[in-house]
């Protein structure tokens, strides 16, 4: 099996359906000759062409339109925000006719149109270029969202969300995308939406986590484990649909519960986990549900201490694994 | 006003400590710095003063209690300056609402995992004993009740102790009493013993070596002096404070020997603290005489008079129980003549004074009565070795054995 960053997997990944099924194709500001401002297009301009390539205006809620048509049409379009923060002129087309495009039709019409978003801070990037944007989509119903932490995941959701028949939002951590490598097998296959992932077993603390986090966390797990504690991870992997089981199991290990995400924690996804354990899984609840997440700050600094100081880091996470791990 | 009053640090490792006896009860006058309370640790006990006046309004821990350090054990109501008669009500009010926030005491407080298990395993959680903060009954404690692995606690008496060390739980599983046996609950002070022995006879590697001293003129000269040191000084001469001149002089010499070990270093203690060991018909104690090297011979024989006097009365403070560089053991005292003493961690030796006995010895190719007394010397041979133990047990021997009959301005 070949090493491959998190990003050359979104290529792959790309490609590979591009010659899977020729009604796939991309669009996107700079992703075609260009290749995309982080590369996750390289070379695809080059091998299918400018008709399935297709370098668009700087104008988000074009792009998001435009796949919302031409998925109404039968293709199916991939479309890049070149940076998650910049989805927010496509909102309407996103949440008004994206989501409920299935449903208003009465299944006549669906919207299998994935917009991928490159999402999230720790790269100096600002306010402009920093920001997670899931919450705001996430209380829209019709639309998925998935965000992986990993090459092998990111690949195999990428696939099933480009076959899947309704709107997903794709959400990459970009300091995922050098960052993080691992193994990602040859062959084809897929990762289903909808089902979370245990990134480790534990018995004294739950973690519940997506994207960068995860590898956080991990890294943290196993500097814990030498004093005695010891964490159970849970990748959510996709975010809506939820996997609402794989939370109550993974709750059920430990009875203390810490949801981490880089988003700010008010109105944060977080919250809506802790709400499903608190009326699911009460009774397996051995301390109040924690949630570590970034600051209710308008936006991520551009200042390099103040930017270390809004991330979440392994630090401020083992920090509070141990707190709960005390309680 | 009402404040809380907590559960002092009474020690440097002392972490908790049980309420011996209360000294004030519920509407009681308290003035400040009077005493509440006595309180026994592991260590030493001690009463606890109070932090203000005022007058005391509720125990929240029991005589017989163990609580850990900072844990509220009763509230004193105070007097507040002006007191506001038309707002009376409301200040109760928030006095109610405040009381109950600030109690730190989490061993009552039950999360849904563990009443649950509790009901399904039919456990009765007022017997379990909570490893969680504040002594909160975990998840994991319950569980691990029901898959067997920790015995409930008896329902009367100890229920508050902490968690036992791994050698005092281990026998209390495998050694089983037998009914006419008589089963004797660990003193805090017993279990302190056991915990620093253990600790001092797994962690330190031991070393040990035995010398004997000719004491013959020390004898004599104690013979000489005790009458007339009685009159004088009204209480008795021992050989104590002599040996432990003999020690003190020694360790300056050799400074190594007076050293603690703490984990990637040897500390080489500047002062001379010597560590007593004091039995009383139960307990071990070993109070210290801090700066032993700037008192005389005189001012060591009123110390160990007077740490004596504390041991047997139960009147030991704190503070005569910290900073000990160095041990000394007077085993002759009983009667031994050769013992491997324990050393008392985080020191760095150990030295026993063995009994005194008459033997027939070899001088100058003549066989001569003299009095013969053993050193017993236990090292951490991580700090120091044999070579430099053995010269510091030479000076120790040489400073012993230079005593004569006649030896002058020394008491």
């Amino acid at each position: 099996m070949a090493v491959i960053s998190y990003i050359e997997a979104i290529t792959e990944a790309l490609r590979e359906e591009m010659e899977r099924d020729s009604r796939v194709f991309v669009l996107g500001e700079d992703v075609g000759v260009r290749g995309g401002v982080f590369r996750a297009t390289m070379g695809l301009y080059e091998r299918f062409g400018p008709d399935r390539v297709l370098d668009t205006p700087l104008t988000e809620s074009a792009i998001a339109g435009v796949g919302v048509g031409v998925a109404a049409y039968g293709l199916r379009p991939v479309a890049e925000m070149q940076f998650a923060d910049f989805i927010l002129p496509a909102f309407n087309q996103i949440v008004s006719e994206a989501a409920k495009m299935r449903y208003r039709s009465n299944n006549d019409f669906t919207c299998p149109l994935v917009i991928r978003a490159p999402y999230g801070g720790g790269i100096h990037g600002a306010l402009y270029h920093s920001q997670s944007i899931e919450a705001l989509f996430a209380s829209v119903p019709g639309l998925k969202i998935v965000a992986p932490s990993t090459p092998y995941d990111v690949k195999g959701l990428l696939k099933s969300s480009i076959r899947d028949e309704d709107p997903v939002l794709f959400l990459e951590h970009k300091r995922c995308y050098r960052l993080i490598k691992d193994e990602v097998p040859e062959e084809e296959y897929t990762v289903p939406l909808g089902q979370a992932a245990v990134k480790r077993e534990g018995t004294d603390v739950t973690v519940i986590t997506y994207g960068l986090m995860v590898h956080h966390t991990m890294q943290v797990a196993e500097e814990l484990i030498r004093d005695g504690i010891s964490v159970h991870i849970l990748d959510l992997r996709t975010l809506v649909p939820l996997d609402r089981e794989a939370i109550l199991e993974a709750v059920a290990k430990t009875g203390k519960v810490i949801i981490i995400h880089e988003d700010s924690k008010t109105g944060g996804f977080g919250g809506e986990i802790a709400a499903l354990i608190a009326e699911e899984a009460f009774y397996e609840l051995d301390a109040p549900i924690q949630r570590l997440a970034g600051p209710d700050v308008p936006a991520m600094p551009f200042n390099a201490v103040l930017e270390r100081e809004f991330m979440l880091n392994t630090e401020k996470i083992e920090r509070a694994i141990r707190t709960l791990a005390e309680y | 006003m009402i404040i809380d009053l907590t559960m002092p640090q009474l020690g440097e490792s002392v972490t908790e400590g049980m309420i011996a006896r209360w000294l004030k009860r519920p509407g009681d006058v308290v003035k400040k710095y009077e005493p509440i309370c006595e309180v026994a640790t592991d260590k030493v006990n001690a009463e606890v003063p109070s932090t203000q006046s005022g007058i005391l309004q509720e125990i929240i821990v029991a005589e017989g209690e163990t609580v850990a350090v900072g844990h509220v054990i009763c509230r004193l109501q105070i007097e507040q300056i002006e007191p506001e008669i038309a707002n009376i009500d409301v200040v109760e009010e928030f006095e109610t609402e405040e009381l109950e926030e600030a109690s730190p005491s989490m061993k009552k407080r039950y999360t849904p995992a563990v009443l649950r298990l509790a009901e399904e395993n039919q456990i009765d959680l007022s017997r379990v004993r909570g490893t969680g903060m504040g002594g909160r009954i975990t998840r994991k404690d319950v569980l691990r009740i029901v898959e067997g692995k920790k015995e409930i606690e008896p329902p009367v008496e100890h229920t508050d102790q902490q968690e036992s060390e791994p050698i005092i739980s281990v026998e209390k599983k495998t050694v089983s009493s037998q009914t006419e046996d008589e089963v004797i609950p660990l003193t805090p002070i017993r279990r302190t013993i056991a915990e620093r022995m253990v600790k001092s006879k797994q962690e330190i590697p031991h070393a040990w070596v035995m010398m004997e001293a000719d004491v013959t003129g020390l004898v004599a000269f104690r013979q000489r002096m005790k009458e007339e040191f009685r009159e004088k000084e009204g209480i008795s001469l021992t050989f104590m404070p002599f040996f432990i001149k003999a020690v003190v002089d020694s360790l300056k010499e050799f400074p190594q020997l007076n050293s603690v070990w703490q984990e990637d270093q040897i500390i080489h203690k500047k002062r001379i603290n010597i560590s007593m060991a004091i039995s009383t018909e139960r307990e071990l104690f070993v109070p210290v005489i801090h700066d032993a090297d700037e008192v005389s011979l005189l001012g060591l024989a009123k110390s160990v008079h007077r740490l004596k006097e504390k041991t047997f009365r139960g009147k030991l403070e704190v503070s005569d129980m910290q900073g000990g560089t160095f041990t000394v053991n007077n085993t002759g005292a009983f009667g031994s003549v050769a013992s491997q003493p324990i050393i008392n961690p985080p020191q760095a030796a150990i030295l026993s004074f063995e009994a005194i006995v008459k033997r027939p010895i070899v001088i100058d190719q003549m066989i001569a009565i003299r009095d013969m007394m053993n050193l017993c010397l236990s090292i951490d041979h991580r700090i120091i070795d044999g070579w430099i133990s053995g010269r510091f047990l030479q000076a120790v021997k040489q400073r012993l054995e230079a005593y004569g009959p006649d030896t002058k301005g020394i008491l």
